[in-house]
């Protein structure tokens, strides 16, 4: 009885995830057949798709609901196989049952077995804008892109409004005047703003709404529609709370020091900082003047040391391999700014990140492509 | 304070013999005619530049060299000579050291023989004369004789007072008698190029028969030898049919190597290990063992080595005065506290970088 319920929920998991690498032949599933063979993507706009000119919906709501109703059940059974608790079972636990149960040799992520809600999986689709008799629900439609435009006259109607109160209140007491905040968030991208109106819309359409929206905020009295324009607003997370700082440890003469490793192109160094009163650094056991004879790369360790201003107190130990001598000292300056973290409030740690002293430099050299001399540079270009 | 420490900085007033611990750190000036006779060819180029900018010649009193005048000072010239060698890293001051010390043996009214910098004896030579004396020696006469040319600007005093102890023949027309004064001997080298190396092996050899005898015209002789490790490193030097040529079969290599050897006596040997301008050397090398190889170490021993470092922190405040005295420091930043920091970290207290550093700003 375990085996056979088992066994089904392997089939209904399979077939829940396993829609693009399956064969054709397989049986008895009460899909349309040409569905199977569907390219599954994350989000239409990703790929470029004109959603609004697909035409009316491929998958009916019906069968989008009861995809959701087997994506729960599935996970359910999944949870069971693994296991582990149906109520508690997220979907970063699902997909790591998923890349256990199958593992896959692909290089592409995006061609690997996916078990998804069904609305991630299926691009949203606009419902059929036109009844039996052909005309059209909404009055925009022959406009070509009504969810664009309604949204427009939605958010003018909103703006008339705020002046008609505007011009009502002007002469009672003005006490109320509040503005909507807009620190910490920062407008929708285009292509957010086409996945929410599931509607294509050009840069011109774009830049617009986001007139008309700066328009609305500018008004006094805007904190009435906070909530509205929030929906169109992304929130931008603090970055150097996401900043880890490593932990401070102290030797048995109870010297504080501090391990940290750094890299750039590809050198990697990791360093041993002292908190002595000496400004002695060792870098691979040379002393930092005989390693690093060019003044630019002692100016780069001094750099992270002096804008903190604790030039002379600390001892710097280093081994630093690989890259060439300006990767070098880049990787220990990096190295450096990340001890010093432990050493240093968060207020100078917000500082040091403006500074760009945290960030690890992403500039790697660039592949040599077929057809070129270098990365950038052509073959002599000859007319004839 | 500042003002405190400036009058500190400055010992022009003490006579150089008697520079002791106490004037560490503190700058002393040459008198700028004894530094034409004294040091034609002696100081590193930088100074020179240095003196010329600043009108004046003012040298450190540093540890190693007070410590190398003390020797001096205590050691027993009745023995044979000992050998005294400055070693350290580029750019420390053993240059400098060795031209204080050689400063304070002239004001004792020693002989100075002064071999600037080795290292252009076995290197960038133009002509390579096989040498007149002996088949298997190469002759350096350009080399030779501009250094005899310094040798005489050094020490004329005493080339009238001491005499040749032997007939030397040069060319079947030149001779040079015997108890003829060694003045001769030095402009016989000057004036006739080709046989110059050989006139300065004949030179030394006088030297070394009649230094720290006990007639009246006695004199010490202090011989200074600046990039010791090239008598006994490689060449850059090609023979006709493009073999190597050996330090041995340099003339004048092989006769200072003689004098390098410690069967004389009535006088000092000070020397200095240079990487600078060293052929073949690794970057990192700075030791004696490493610098003069297997067989100078066996040769210079036994030796004194005294170790050349980098400014102690007293030393580095009273070269940062001396510099804001001097308004070579023009940088408003460099005036500050924090300049100097920074002025300490990029060059981590190395005196040649120092100055380069400054010279920047």
């Amino acid at each position: 009885m375990a085996a056979c319920s088992s066994s089904r929920a392997v089939r209904s998991i399979l077939l829940n995830c396993g829609k693009y690498s399956r064969t054709p032949r397989r049986p008895a599933h009460s899909l349309n057949p040409q569905l199977l063979y569907r390219h599954v993507c994350q989000s239409a706009a990703v790929w470029g798709k004109n959603l609004a000119a697909a035409g009316p919906e491929k998958f009916s709501e019906e069968y989008i609901k009861k995809q959701i109703e087997e994506f729960s059940i599935g996970k359910r059974h999944l949870a069971n196989m693994m296991g582990e608790d149906p109520e508690t079972f997220t979907q970063e636990d699902i997909d790591r049952s998923i890349a256990y149960l199958f593992p896959s040799g692909l290089f592409e992520k995006r061609a690997r077995p996916v078990m998804k809600h069904p609305d991630i999986i299926f691009p949203k689709q606009s419902a059929i804008q036109w009844g039996e008799d052909g005309r059209p629900f909404n009055f925009l439609f022959y406009t070509g892109k009504q969810a664009y435009y309604s949204l427009m006259h939605e958010v003018f109607g909103k703006v008339l409004a705020i002046e008609k109160r505007q011009d009502r209140l002007r002469n009672e007491d003005t006490t109320d005047i509040k503005q909507i905040s807009l620190t910490g968030s920062r407008w929708m991208l285009k292509e957010e703003l086409e996945d929410l109106l599931v509607e294509t819309m050009s840069d011109h359409d774009y830049s617009r709404f986001l007139q008309l929206m700066e328009r609305l905020v500018a008004l006094p009295y805007s904190s009435l529609e906070e909530e509205f324009v929030q929906r169109f607003r992304q929130q931008l997370g603090v970055q150097s709370s996401k900043q880890e700082i490593p932990a401070l440890q102290h030797d048995e003469k109870g010297v504080a020091f501090c391990q940290a490793n750094g890299r750039r192109k590809t050198a990697s160094a990791s360093i041993t900082l002292r908190d002595c009163r000496s400004g002695n650094i060792m870098v691979n056991g040379k002393s930092y003047l005989q390693y690093f004879p060019i003044l630019q790369d002692r100016e780069q360790l001094m750099f992270p040391l002096h804008f903190v201003g604790m030039l002379g107190r600390f001892d710097v130990e280093a081994h630093v391999e690989g890259g060439g001598r300006s990767a070098q000292a880049g990787a220990l300056r990096l190295a450096i700014s990340r001890a010093l973290l432990s050493f240093v409030s968060s207020g100078e740690m917000e500082t040091m990140r403006q500074a760009g002293l945290l960030t690890s430099d992403p500039r790697v050299k660039e592949r040599k492509k077929p057809g070129q001399a270098g990365a950038r540079k052509k073959f002599t270009w000859k007319k004839r | 304070m500042f003002i405190f420490l400036l009058i500190e900085i400055f010992s022009r007033s003490v006579p150089q013999a008697c520079h002791t611990d106490l004037h560490a750190g503190q700058y002393y000036t040459l008198p700028t005619a004894q530094l034409r006779t004294l040091f034609p060819h002696g100081l590193p180029y930088r100074f020179q530049m240095q003196i010329k900018t600043f009108n004046e010649a003012c040298v450190m009193v540093r540890q190693p060299a007070l410590e190398l005048i003390s020797y001096l000072k205590k050691a027993d010239y009745s023995r044979p000579a000992l050998r005294y060698i400055l070693y350290g890293e580029t750019g420390c001051g053993k240059t400098m050291s060795l031209c204080h010390a050689l400063h304070f043996c002239a004001t004792q009214g020693w002989m100075v023989l002064h071999i600037p910098d080795a290292h252009l004896w076995v290197k960038n030579c133009r002509e390579l004369l096989p040498s007149s004396s002996r088949p298997g020696r190469l002759d350096q006469p350009l080399q030779a004789s501009l250094w005899l040319k310094n040798f005489k600007t050094t020490n004329d005093r005493f080339l009238s007072k001491i005499k040749t102890t032997q007939r030397y023949v040069w060319t079947k027309r030149e001779t040079t008698e015997e108890g003829r004064p060694l003045g001769e001997l030095v402009d016989q080298g000057v004036a006739r190029v080709k046989s110059s190396s050989d006139v300065v092996g004949a030179l030394l050899r006088e030297l070394r028969l009649q230094a720290g005898g006990a007639a009246e015209g006695a004199f010490r002789l202090a011989v200074a030898v600046d990039g010791v490790n090239a008598l006994w490193g490689r060449t850059t030097l090609k023979k006709e049919d493009k073999s190597e040529v050996l330090p041995e079969e340099l003339t004048l290599v092989h006769n200072l190597r003689k004098m390098l050897r410690n069967d004389w006596s009535g006088g000092a040997i000070l020397t200095t290990l240079s990487h600078t301008g060293s052929l073949y050397k690794p970057r990192s090398a700075y030791l004696p063992m490493e610098l003069l190889g297997e067989e100078g170490f066996d040769t210079m021993d036994p030796f004194v080595p005294v170790p050349v470092s980098s400014y102690t922190e007293k030393e580095f405040e009273s070269c940062y005065l001396y510099y804001m005295d001097r308004h070579w420091l023009q940088h408003p930043h460099s005036q500050t506290e924090e300049g100097k920091k920074e002025l300490i970290f990029l060059s981590n207290r190395n005196p040649s970088i120092l100055e380069r550093l400054c010279a920047t700003l």
